[in-house]
């Protein structure tokens, strides 16, 4: 019986089903099929915004731009996602996939309609940006394909549930499920709820666009189409959460802190998480204030919250491992000793540091009710999604992938010591991006905007000098970031389809092995923090996200401090 | 690899919390409360609140009203687009149009007056950004947005738009005249 083919792994230890290794193959490989269209179109915008080069014309510009943001932000994560959201139910519970003929046509689907989206932008005749704001009209296959993908990653959501359901009822596992899976259970739920908010705004939209309705009223398009757009990115969010769990679980055999903590921080994303669509509205008519704060603050703050107990227990949990194989000098040898080359951890760092000090603060500052005033759709927006969404999940996803390379593909990463530098050309190279960017914002430039010098205004303005500098580092530092991902492509195509195959034997057959309860934790003398300081199991760990807050309640001050300073409004 | 290991009990909210989570998740709760009650503080000890007010309006009847006031108020006109310069007595009602790809007419304001302006979109969505004081709001086609507004600084504005607006949006700018007046 097909349904019945698994191999495992003898380097990982992990069950692959062969219909869902191949659906994960594929998904993946989309997915860096968007991410090398999304690139090509990141060189030719940065070009364009870098002021001394301002490459393309306007409208060549504005539609590249718009495919940059369609195939990051939507196509290459959610390819991503989906192959994610397979490996976290199928194989960490080894599991068969449930329904693999839905999984085709999940992918079918989603191929068609990321295809049918690029080809309408391509045309000309859709230049809108990601976000497609009513009443500028798209051509109806623009929103049609936009509908398709998200059917099929809808129906990918729903494979990844029956697969935990099979998994119970077959008993494939011991216990509860592993947090990894916990948390991609958690972006599988926002998902759902994401992909019903794009239903529900685009597919009128597409009426819209054939003539079959009248009008779409722009504040409500903009409340629900942010349902989908803010929220897809919280997807993001609790996927790459649960891939740096993971990592931190491959690369050093980390358990988290504490179940309970890790799990009822996810929860918290599931419960608050959505209500950032009012992020994108603090500065819209027609809302109330009230109505801001609460949904702008995820009520109280409450997934903020749920991030930096991640922030903590991620790292805590590593340095907890670490500390267990007798790295306990000082607060840092554990993480002085890490394993730095491994470009898989390596990634998975920055992609810690970057999110938490870069996107965290900046989203949570920019998302005041007030201070939005002085930052709304400047480039200081893109200056924090790339950190979230770039560094954050990009990077994740990268690291993810040089751990698949050989366990998934079943081939050796091409060029290692090449690998080894790219997660800091691409980390470090958009950490600088997205200061600058953030820098340049601050001053008043503006996003999704062809000529900064205004040459062709009638009016005109005049930037201060050094926001002119500033774009030109932006520039610069795109370049380099820009390089880290054309070698990531570079290596992931090779080594998939050219690379050497890995020797160990793990061919296929009908066993299978039930994915049994970590032991107990044996507590070193004296209880889990004796290997620590000040009885906190993770001292080193502590002290960092004490530094990181400091500097988030700093930046805080600083940014009501500029609000102060601008007309007195009500 | 007990992350992507079922735990090892099986009841996991029972488990204990470590003292270095605990002391984090009470200073970061702590933190989180703060930021929350600072927005509502803000609106009622800080001078930077937009208004809540809001009407729905059509593009004529907006217009209409702009209409008015560009005829009684017009001091000037500038480039070669002849746009109307107005000069509105401080405190009252100021009008302002977004629509592709221009802002009108361009408003000449006292130095520490205030102002009830009112903006709205002809046709898309439009950005008002106010430079170099760096004011950002989203204006709606639709919908008429009241903002009181009290330019306290010397110098002249310039509005850029920064909602992209199609292949003029780059050049949709228009001017806010800051004079010291007689005050």
């Amino acid at each position: 019986m097909k349904n019945q083919e698994f191999r495992t792994c003898p380097e990982s230890g992990l069950q692959f089903h062969k219909p869902a290794e191949t659906l994960m193959r594929l998904n993946a490989v989309v997915a860096v099929v968007a991410l090398l269209v999304g690139g090509l179109t990141a060189l030719a915008v940065t070009l364009t915004r870098w002021p001394t080069v301002h490459w393309l014309p306007a409208d060549r510009f504005y539609q590249l731009l718009t495919t940059h943001g369609i195939n990051m932000l939507i196509f290459w994560i959610i390819f991503f996602e989906i192959a994610v959201l397979y490996f976290c139910s199928s194989t960490l519970l080894r599991c068969r996939l449930a329904t693999p003929k839905l999984g085709w046509v999940a992918f079918i689907l989603m191929v068609l309609g990321a295809v049918l989206n690029n080809v309408s932008v391509f045309s000309g005749n859709s230049s809108v940006m990601m976000t497609s704001y009513v009443p500028m009209p798209a051509e109806p296959m623009f929103y049609l394909g936009l509908i398709l993908f998200a059917v099929g990653a809808l129906i990918g959501c729903f494979i990844f549930l029956g697969t935990l359901v099979i998994a119970k009822e077959e008993k494939t596992y011991e216990g509860s499920i592993p947090l990894v899976t916990f948390g991609a259970l958690t972006a599988c739920i926002i998902a759902i709820f994401t992909i019903s908010m794009g239903a529900v705004i685009l597919i009128p939209t597409f009426m819209w666009s054939m003539g079959w309705i009248a009008n779409i009223d722009a504040p409500l398009y903009r409340l629900i189409w942010w349902g989908f757009g803010h929220s897809s990115q919280q997807i993001n969010v609790a996927a790459h959460v649960a891939v740096w769990y993971a990592i931190a679980a491959i690369v050093f055999g980390a358990k988290p802190l504490s179940e309970k903590v890790s799990r009822t921080a996810f929860v918290l994303y599931i419960a608050f998480l959505q209500l950032a669509s009012a992020h994108h509205l603090l500065v819209d008519p027609g809302l109330s204030s009230t109505w801001k704060i609460f949904n702008t603050s995820y009520a109280m703050y409450l997934a903020v919250l749920a991030s930096m107990i991640h922030g903590l227990t991620v790292p805590g949990s590593i340095e907890v491992a670490q500390r267990a194989k007798g790295l306990t000098k000082g607060l840092f040898e554990w993480l002085r000793k890490a394993p730095w080359g491994n470009p898989a951890f390596s990634g998975m760092f920055l992609s810690l540091i970057g999110f938490g000090f870069l996107g965290g603060i900046s989203g949570v500052v920019m998302g005041t009710e007030q201070i939005n005033i002085i930052i709304h759709n400047t480039i200081y927006v893109p200056g924090h999604f790339h950190a979230t969404v770039v560094i954050g999940t990009t990077l994740a996803f990268m690291s993810l992938t040089y751990f698949l390379i050989p366990v998934l593909f079943r081939r050796q990463v091409f060029l290692p010591g090449l690998a080894k530098f790219q997660p800091y050309i691409f980390g470090i190279g958009m950490m600088v991006f997205t200061l600058v960017m953030m820098g340049a914002g601050t001053l008043g430039v503006q996003r999704r905007h062809w000529d900064m010098a205004f040459t062709d205004s009638a009016i005109g303005f005049d930037y201060p000098a050094s926001a002119f500098t500033l774009m030109g580092l932006v520039g610069i530092s795109g370049m380099a970031a820009i390089v880290g991902g054309a070698i990531f492509v570079l290596i992931t195509v090779v080594s998939v389809f050219f690379g050497k195959r890995v020797e160990s034997d793990s061919s296929y057959g009908t066993e299978t092995t039930r994915l049994m309860k970590a032991p107990p934790s044996i507590q070193p003398q004296g209880g889990h923090a004796a290997a620590g300081k000040w009885g906190f199991a993770a001292p080193g760990t502590f002290v960092l996200a004490v530094f990181f807050l400091a500097i988030f309640v700093v930046y805080y001050w600083i940014n009501w401090k500029y609000l102060a300073s601008v007309w007195p409004m009500s | 690899m007990t992350s992507i290991q079922p735990p090892s009990e099986t009841i996991w909210w029972k488990q204990p919390l470590d003292r270095v989570e605990g002391t984090w998740i009470a200073l970061a709760l702590v933190w989180s409360l703060i930021m929350f009650i600072m927005m509502p503080l803000w609106h009622v000890y800080g001078k930077q609140n937009l208004s809540n007010e809001a009407y729905r309006t059509t593009p004529e009847a907006f217009m209409a009203k702009t209409q008015a006031m560009v005829d009684q108020y017009t001091v000037r006109t500038e480039t070669n687009q002849n746009m109307p310069v107005v000069h509105p007595p401080p405190g009252s009602d100021v009008y302002l149009i977004g629509r592709l790809w221009q802002w009108w007419p361009l408003l000449e304001l006292e130095k520490g007056q205030t102002y009830r302006l009112h903006i709205s979109s002809m046709d898309w969505q439009h950005g008002f950004s106010v430079q170099p004081v760096n004011i950002n709001t989203q204006i709606l086609p639709g919908y008429e947005m009241v903002l009181t507004i009290t330019p306290d600084t010397s110098g002249d504005q310039t509005i850029i738009c920064n909602e992209y607006c199609g292949i003029g949006h780059h050049n949709m700018v228009g001017k806010i005249y800051i004079t010291e007046g007689g005050s």
